[in-house]
């Protein structure tokens, strides 16, 4: 017998007999479709993703172009990257310079940049998580990682109560990554530092 | 199964503890540093508080829990089925998986997968898993370098070290000591150390930055564990804090995970749960700073799955014991248990330390060495374990039945077999009670011989001078 036959077989003769388990689902699921974003829950997300030392913005849609130029002009005006379906009216019309990642970006010129700009697909205002998916807007998962400032829209509608809501909304077949803060360790005497490896700036622009 | 591999040989000298001396001696080794107690106690206390306030925060905790400790338990069940499952959709998605019977079938498996890359460089994310067979050991056999990228392990690598708790391998070296590690040993591995580095925790994060910045971007094979797997999708999960996770996973052209067969999980919708309960019982946070989930090869990597047993079968085969199969490697029960905080994580001799440790430690291992035998012992059974385990595993409950089988010394045995014959009959007690009263005051208060061991530990108790029934048969219950 293979490995394979083998592991199988001896988990079917030590689960044999073995009764079978229901799963109470005695919590908090995902709220019915039909409710939508409410104040509150932006008033959440704002606090909770604060919270984790990221900078917040709430602005009208009108205003986020303005709110953007201020955050990369704080990094000193230079080169950002644009993913391929970042809406163009959220940029400033000028003072940076927009990189595309096509072709594609190798690490090193990851590396080599001042920050990108980004949408998401959910965010979660319980635990403060914008949560991407690779999908229009966001690009490949190393956009996000390498270079040193991360800045990213939320629209309203895509702000949801809680994590039940999110696994919902989310597709398994896509490439995810849940985002809580910038990076941060808790190895040192065991409180949060921020700021290793991932991007240490983290600026969240919520649309009102 | 005694020969199961737990990244610490039983037998071989570890840090100055070794298999032949059991838990005791070593905790009693731990608790004479008194730098690691005050480290232990300060980190430990920190990460109770922070657990237990977004812990109580959540209205539905205990419902989650419940809902957990289901779930895992119905997984395991229909373990075989499931496996079948996630081996189905990860080919489906483009990865390969692979089947390890033990530790050295594993580390074989990913030194030929390694090797077949043509590369002898590899970026390692924090994974028990790995820990537990070896592997880095058995790459550098091979001629690999691991490096680990985690910066607890990067302490542990960097000082040659052991990891002394799950989730924070470096919880017994404060701030000045990491320093100091970083300042010696960094240049041996890399990039080294500024010169002008401080203790200060953010200036020591920058230097993990910087000192691995370059091994990211250029290092071509990654191994990783994985939190959880979805049988249902042949989806990966792995949480974090400081990034080097996401780069080990997003920019080598080959990653290789290597998890245990019972992280499995059913289907999606099951991580609205565990993703709940895992960050906020581990770092005692609301949500981890990173969560990266894939599906097969993604991106254009080429993946490769490696499921392990090494020992796991056999604990899934004892009814009561398995129950420990469901851990998540929270952390929490450690970062509780009043041993632990006092002991440290190396007087457990695994990978494995805490109450989790000792039920599982002996279990995957068996109890063929004295520390083996001794780690059932190593709790008060104070229950404060099984209170915050996030799927609810009745650690003391595993302890006392691993301490039922533990092979007990002679003259425990015969002490045991003797009382037994004295409280069979009541006339024996009776006789017995009466020679100890008139003997009492020539017990000594250090029992002789085999029997000194028990007093090592405990005050003999002061014998009266007359039993309780013979008082009331004098008194008639105290009515004369
Ligand atoms: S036994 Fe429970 S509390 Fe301990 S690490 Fe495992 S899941 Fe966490």
């Amino acid at each position: 017998m293979n490995a394979r036959d083998v592991i199988l077989a001896r988990v079917r003769a030590a689960t044999e007999g073995a009764p079978p388990v229901e799963i109470p689902r005695d919590y908090r699921g995902p709220a019915p479709a039909s409710q939508t974003a409410s104040p509150e829950l932006a008033e959440l997300v704002a606090d909770r993703i604060r919270h984790y030392k990221a900078d917040v913005h709430v602005v009208d849609e009108a205003g986020v172009a303005a709110v953007v130029a201020e955050a990369l002009a704080g990094r000193g005006a230079g080169r950002f990257v644009v993913p391929e379906g970042f809406p163009r009216e959220w940029l400033p019309p000028e003072g940076f310079e927009w990189v595309g990642d096509e072709p594609e970006l190798t690490a090193s010129d990851l590396d080599a940049v001042d920050g990108i700009v980004t949408t998401c697909a959910v965010a979660v205002a319980e635990t403060g998580t914008i949560v991407l998916d690779a999908g229009p807007g966001q690009g490949r998962r190393a956009l996000t990682l390498v270079p040193d400032f991360h800045l990213c829209v939320v629209r309203p509608e895509q702000v949801v109560a809680g994590v039940p809501d999110a696994v919902a909304r989310l597709d398994p077949a896509r490439p995810l990554t849940w985002i809580s803060g910038p990076s941060a360790t808790s190895d040192i005497e065991l409180n949060r530092v921020e700021g290793v490896h991932g991007p240490r700036t983290l600026v969240v622009v919520l649309v009102r | 199964m005694t020969s199961t591999f737990l990244g610490m040989p039983g037998t071989v000298s570890m840090m100055g503890y070794s298999g032949k001396e059991g838990f005791p001696d070593n905790a009693a080794k731990a608790v004479r540093n008194s730098q690691l107690r005050f480290n232990l106690r300060k980190a430990t206390g920190t990460i109770r508080e922070r657990r237990a306030s977004v812990v109580a925060e959540l209205p539905d905790w205990q419902g989650l829990r419940q809902a957990g400790k289901a779930i895992k338990d119905h997984t395991l069940r229909d373990l075989d089925a499931y496996l079948v499952q996630l081996e189905e959709a990860v080919t489906e998605a483009g990865g390969h998986v692979h089947w390890a019977r033990d530790a050295a079938e594993a580390n074989r498996i990913v030194t030929g997968l390694v090797k077949a890359t043509g590369e002898t460089q590899v970026v390692k994310v924090k994974s028990m898993a790995t820990q537990e067979i070896g592997l880095n050991e058995a790459l550098h056999d091979a001629g690999i370098t691991a490096y680990e990228t985690d910066l607890a392990e990067l302490i542990v690598q960097l000082g040659d070290d052991w990891p002394s708790h799950i989730l924070v391998p470096a919880i017994h070296r404060n701030r000045s000591e990491i320093r100091e590690i970083f300042v010696r040993h960094m240049a041996e591995w890399g990039r080294p150390a500024p010169e002008t580095l401080t203790d200060d925790p953010a200036a020591l994060a920058e230097a993990a930055r910087l000192h691995l910045r370059e091994r990211f971007l250029s290092t071509k094979v990654a191994i990783s564990g994985a939190n959880f797997m979805i049988a249902e999708t042949g989806t990966l999960v792995v949480l974090e804090s400081e990034g080097n996770g996401r780069m080990c996973l997003t920019l080598p052209e080959t990653l290789i995970s290597v998890v245990g067969i019972e992280k499995l999980l059913p289907t999606w919708r099951d991580l609205e749960v565990f993703l709940q309960l895992l960050p906020r019982s581990s770092t005692g946070e609301r949500m981890n700073p990173y969560t990266s989930m894939w599906t097969g090869a993604t991106e254009g990597q080429e993946f490769h799955l490696v499921l392990l047993d090494n020992g796991r079968t056999d604990v899934l085969a004892d009814k009561v014991g398995r129950q420990a199969l469901r851990c998540i490697r929270c952390s929490a029960c450690l970062n509780v248990c009043p041993v632990y905080e006092r002991a440290g994580g190396h007087a457990y001799g695994s990978v494995y330390p805490g109450p989790i440790g000792a039920i599982l430690t002996p279990q995957l291992r068996g109890m063929g060495t004295e520390l083996d035998r001794s780690l059932p012992f190593a709790s008060s059974l104070c229950g404060a374990c099984y209170e915050v385990c996030p799927v609810a595993i009745d650690i003391p409950t595993v302890l006392v039945e691993l301490r039922a089988r533990a092979r007990h010394g002679v003259a425990e045995r015969a002490g045991m077999a003797a009382a037994g014959w004295v409280f069979k009959r009541s006339g024996r007690l009776a006789r017995a009670q009466r020679m100890g009263g008139r003997m009492r005051r020539l017990v000594p208060k250090r029992l002789p011989g085999p029997l000194g061991g028990w007093t090592d530990t405990r005050d003999v108790p002061a014998i009266p001078k007359e039993s309780f029934r013979d008082w009331w048969t004098r008194t008639d219950g105290g009515n004369r």
